[in-house]
């Protein structure tokens, strides 16, 4: 009986137990299963062994290889694990509590709302105009037929500017303009849907609830038949969606030389809902923005007969907007220009329902 | 303006109705109720009482005791009022009631008791005489509620003044009880009149100078008149709609106005002769019954005694022709002026009154008359022995127009999109005092004459009479039937959002917005010069008046107050600046971005060449195009004489980036810097954007080549780049700077040039072959490679 490879596996045995390190065990593939290593050496007198038992033998040594080899298998898998362990102990754990430093910039709060507003307005067909801020005495009040002595056009309201122009005292006086550029599809069966969004000036003293710049939007929808009962179920839809909640609206009376008829358009108020709270000044209702039937004057100005097609037009004050979404108290922060304030506004533009 | 319920109640029946809910729909159908008033609320258990015996208060020389009848008992009451006698009847509060806003307690005044508290008017809410008690008929009887004699309860409501500019009939009860009786649907009684007969030849003279001014003067003289004080029911109405009783003509003027709206003044009749309307001829001054000297001048309507001055029209009275408390005799002026001219008047003089406020509504002319009628009779009511002693003078210069629209049906439906029944069109109109024709399915209605100064002119006027009676709230309220369809993409729109997106999310900047005006205060701080531009002729601060011919300068300021904000950050603003006027004339306003980046620590160099990345990133992004840089001499006194260059577009200047002049700089902060760029957003917008154009990455291998050069002192890496772009290599695929490097003097960068092939592995020769031409072309701008 060929006893050696036996005691091989013994002595390999009794070595590779000590071992700790990868270093070691390639130590010890060496002396074993190398090419001048133990089996090897083993190979070698296999050739002494007599015929008879040289199978047996042969296959001795084999399995010996074999369990060698897949003893260092072993071995180096256990000594990985040991170290990964090691590792994973020694870790440290991270604290992600840790303030960070977002270096996050902002948006004006009036952009934030605009864009807010401007894609309720897109998603219901309607074109976003751009209109200058210095306009003239034609646009700001005669084409809106504003009569020449009425008391908007006096110095105390309007600043009047070196070239004879004005910087534009509303939005509306973006009316003309935008009547007129799309009157012509008018006539081809397209409605007329737009928005204008503007930076408007009043000669005003600024306290904090007034600002002689501000911001405002205009809406306009003409076409054939467009009666009240639109205007009032479009104000409705509208400004639900800008408020993302149910809103409840109620008309009055309310005078402006480019509507006939024109309105107050109020909101229930959406703090108290109605009941009376100091925002809404214990009436339960919020003025929110005036809007009415174009004035047929208006129509005829930019080349719209009136008698063929009417419409409706509204403003949004969009600072007085702006201070109500975001609780803004003093309406000054907008134009200071001061990043202490202003460089809050840094969420997405997009508001969402109120759950 | 204040309304009082009674008041309204002379000339509707509201019995039976919800005076709240009618109150709220006035609201809603004719203009703003900012407040209601319950007006009585605070005064109970007030009776008549008879003062039997008076005593001198032991301990006080004001004070006296005194025994009242109050009917059911006798009360000792402790009075510090100084009109007190025996037999007087007075208003007693007694215990257990209120007034003055507190509850009446028996209580001990200087050591005796007093079971009540004898009432002045004013402590009765009634007026502003606080004077002494109150002194009743003595034909009262004792313990009669005071409110079963004066009518102390009312509700009195505030209509917001601005929601009547445009209804000249609403500034008196009259008319606002014409609104209540449409929305109720009740009778709306006739104003009574007085008789004007008269028998005499006398009659005032009224010349007309300025024709153009005045619509009609309607005048009148009384003599005869007695009493000089106006009853108290009168004087509550009056001090419950804000004003204050002061003699009874000047009292009953006041009440017309209050009553109808229409403003008159009645002048002492011994101070009238001959009345001329009409301008100065030269500036004058002149004595108001307000005790002010003024300032008229040339275009200021004036009320004359012949050649004498005794009131401005429309706005106030002279102190000369003043009614005093024993006047007996009147002339009373009833006037319709043009409006146009007295608010400009009053706003000229700093002085506005009830009566200029109404003027300037432009007022109905018809009313004059009314008001005349009113006046006799209100006054021969009160005084029974009062005469008119003169013919009615009227002066009808100038008539508004006659105004009748045409409709039909169909037209309302369209304008309404809801059916309201031709019985309700013709109700509510006719309760609004127009006259309806229905003839042939089709509507002709005359306006009414309080209504056709300026207030209703075309049918859409008519709508808005049909639906604020009909009601808002009772809208059915449906979509349009409008088509859809798809709205066009307004670029420059989304280009300025995009720019906004990157500079927000991508680098961490802040949106402001700043004036369109420059702070000539705020510029001075840092050293920028306000340069001639438009100008805003009206503003109150002159300093701030010319327009902004950049958005730099606003920034700027704008960037050096935020200095405690935090070390470095960057702002902007897309805005609007004027560039000079144009050809014609009006101002050249354009669109810009304008850009500020702030370091504290000062490198500016850094700074200037991350505005260059983000100049590079903005143009790269929206437009798929390379900036172009071009230095220029400064165009502004605080921009850097070195570091001012022009933002090119495919060769176009589309704006300027540059670095602050060092004197500027040195006024921010210590070391702070600040670098800005400014865009012209509407050349931007007009230049067409590059498609992405793709191109299959090439898969084989690359070979890349270094080469560190030296520069001559002005090279400019654009210089290098033209070395390589001029051979137009299809297989140089990238060039990147790896490094660059400066000692004394000499700048030398090191660059990596990646070639390769779509089709084959790059020869070393081949790339040395194309290394040598770009080596050639930089030895001809003097560029060497480093030994």
């Amino acid at each position: 009986m060929f006893e050696k490879p036996a005691e091989l596996k013994k002595l390999f045995e009794e070595k590779i137990s000590g071992v700790a390190a990868t270093a070691e065990v390639e130590q010890l593939r060496i002396e074993f299963l190398g090419k001048k290593g133990s089996v090897a050496a083993l190979m070698q007198e296999l050739r002494n062994v007599p015929n008879d038992q040289k199978k047996e033998a042969g296959q001795a040594i084999n399995e010996a290889k074999q369990f060698i080899e897949g003893a260092i298998a072993e071995k180096l898998e256990e000594i990985r694990k040991l170290e990964e362990q090691k590792m994973i102990d020694a870790a440290e754990s991270y604290d992600e509590s840790m303030p960070t430093d977002a270096d996050l910039g902002s948006y004006h709060p009036i952009t934030l709302v605009s864009r807010d507003v401007e894609n309720i307005f897109l998603s219901m067909g309607f074109a976003v105009e751009d209109y200058s801020e210095i306009t003239d005495d034609y646009n700001c009040f005669e084409a809106l037929n504003i009569p020449k002595h009425h008391p908007a056009r006096d110095m105390q309201d309007t600043y009047y500017l070196s070239t004879g122009q004005l910087l534009k005292t509303h939005t509306s006086a973006a009316q003309n303009t935008i009547l007129r550029k799309y009157a012509k599809n008018l006539e081809n069966g397209n409605p007329i849907r737009a928005i204008f969004p503007g930076r408007c000036f009043r000669n005003e003293k600024i306290d904090a609830c007034h600002e002689n710049t501000f911001f405002q939007m205009e809406g306009i929808m003409v076409d054939k038949d467009i009666s009240i009962s639109n205007l009032i179920y479009f104000m409705k839809t509208m400004l639900s969606e800008v408020f993302q909640k149910d809103i409840t609206v109620r008309l009055r009376p309310g005078f402006f030389p480019f509507v006939e008829p024109g309105f107050e358009l109020d909101i229930q108020c959406t703090i108290c809902k109605g009941a009376g709270c100091p925002s809404c000044k214990d009436s339960g209702w919020l003025e929110l923005c005036p809007c009415g039937m174009i004035h047929p004057n208006v129509l005829t100005a930019a080349g719209i007969d009136p008698e063929k097609y009417t419409g409706f037009a509204f403003g949004l004050g969009m600072t007085r907007l702006a201070m109500m979404t975001y609780g803004v108290k003093d309406i000054r922060v907008f134009n200071s220009g001061s990043l202490k304030s202003l460089s809050q506004f840094d969420e997405k533009p997009f508001t969402r329902p109120e759950k | 303006m204040f309304v009082s319920i009674n008041w309204i109640k002379d000339y509707v029946d509201l019995d039976g109705l919800d005076i709240k809910k009618l109150i709220e729909s006035f609201t809603l159908a004719t203009a703003e109720v900012e407040d209601i008033i319950e007006k009585g609320a605070d005064v109970q258990n007030v009776v008549v009482g008879e003062i039997l015996s008076i005593e001198n208060h032991p301990n006080s020389k004001k004070l006296h005791l005194l025994k009242v009848d109050a009917g059911e008992k006798i009360c000792n009451i402790v009075c510090g009022a100084p009109n007190v006698a025996v037999g007087q009847k007075v208003a007693l509060a007694l215990a257990g009631g209120r007034v003055c806003g507190g509850e009446i307690k028996i209580a001990t005044v200087a050591g005796y008791e007093s079971e009540g508290m004898c009432c002045s008017e004013k402590e009765l809410g009634l007026s502003d005489d606080n004077s002494g008690i109150m002194e009743l008929d003595p034909s009262l009887k004792n313990g009669t509620n005071i409110k079963d004699i004066f009518p102390v309860d009312d509700i009195i409501f505030e209509v917001d003044n601005k929601s009547l500019t445009n209804r000249p009939d609403l500034w008196g009860h009259y008319g606002i009880a014409r609104e209540f009786a449409a929305l109720a649907g009740r009778e709306l009684k006739p104003l009574e009149m007085g008789d004007l007969s008269y028998d005499g030849d006398e009659k005032v003279d009224v010349k007309i100078g300025r024709e153009d001014l005045v619509y009609r003067y309607s005048c009148i003289k009384m003599d005869n008149i007695t009493k000089n004080k106006s009853p108290l029911d009168m004087r509550i109405r009056l001090y419950y709609c804000g004003m204050r009783g002061i003699n009874l003509l000047a009292d009953v003027t006041n009440y017309i106005m209050l009553e109808i709206g229409q403003p008159t003044h009645a002048f002492a009749g011994s101070a009238i002769e001959n009345i001329v309307v009409t301008t100065p001829k030269e500036k004058i001054k002149f004595k108001t019954l307000d005790g002010v000297e003024r300032d008229i001048d040339e275009e200021t309507l004036m009320i004359c005694n012949g050649d004498t001055p005794v009131g401005i029209a429309g706005i106030m009275g002279g102190l000369e022709s003043e009614i005093e408390d024993d006047t007996g005799s009147v002339v009373l002026e009833s006037a319709n002026f043009d409006g146009v001219s007295i608010r400009k008047s009053s706003s000229r003089l700093g002085h506005r009154t009830d009566a200029s406020a109404r003027y300037e509504k432009m007022l109905d002319p018809e009313l004059t008359m009314a008001a005349v009628g009113r006046f006799v009779k209100l006054v021969k009511d009160i005084d029974s022995g009062a005469k008119v002693a003169s013919k009615i003078t009227d002066e009808y210069v100038r008539k508004y127009p006659e105004i009748s629209l045409s409709f039909d049906k169909k037209y309302v439906d369209r304008y309404t999109g809801i059916d309201i029944s031709e019985e309700q069109i013709e109700k509510t109109l006719t309760a609004l005092g127009f006259a309806v024709d229905y003839n042939n399915g089709g509507y002709t209605v005359k306006v009414p004459s309080w209504r056709a100064t300026k207030d209703v002119t075309i049918k859409a006027d008519i709508i808005e009479e049909i639906t604020r009676i009909y009601g808002y709230d009772n809208f059915e309220i449906t979509t349009t039937n409008s088509p859809l369809k798809p709205v066009p993409n307004d670029y420059a729109r989304m280009e300025d959002n995009e720019i906004k997106d990157m500079l927000v999310k991508k680098y961490g900047f802040h949106e402001v917005h700043s004036y369109v005006w420059c702070d000539g205060r705020k510029f001075k701080k840092l050293g920028i010069e306000v340069e001639d531009n438009v100008k805003v002729l009206n503003i109150e601060n002159s300093e701030n008046g010319v327009l902004r011919n950049s958005m730099l300068p606003t920034l700027l300021c704008m960037a050096q107050e935020n200095k405690d904000f935090a070390d470095k950050y960057g702002i902007f603003e897309i805005g609007r600046v004027v560039d000079g006027v144009k050809a014609d004339g009006t101002s050249n306003e354009r669109k810009h971005l304008g850009v500020v980046l702030y370091d504290k620590s000062g490198n500016e160099k850094a700074l200037y060449l991350r505005a260059v990345e983000i100049i590079n990133c903005l143009i790269g992004t929206i437009k798929q195009k390379k900036a172009g840089y071009n230095k220029i001499a400064p165009e502004h006194n605080w921009q850097h004489p070195k570091n001012t260059a022009e933002i090119l577009i495919d060769g176009k200047k589309v704006g300027v980036l540059c670095a602050m002049h060092p004197a500027n700089r040195a006024k921010l902060d210590k070391t702070a810097c600040a670098v800005c760029f400014e865009i012209d957003m509407n050349d931007f917008s007009s230049l067409d954007a590059n498609a992405i154009k793709f191109r299959e990455p090439s898969t084989q291998q690359s070979t890349w080549y270094d080469l560190s050069l030296v520069l001559c002192e002005n090279t400019k890496y654009s210089d290098l780049a033209a070395c390589w772009e001029a051979l137009d290599l299809g297989e140089l695929e990238s060039v990147k700077v790896i490094d660059t490097y400066e000692k004394d003097g000499i700048k030398s960068i090191t660059i990596r040039l990646v070639f390769a092939s779509m089709e084959r592995t790059l020869e070393m020769e081949e790339v040395q072959g194309w290394i040598d031409s770009i080596l050639a072309n930089l030895g001809n701008i003097g560029v060497t490679l480093r030994a």
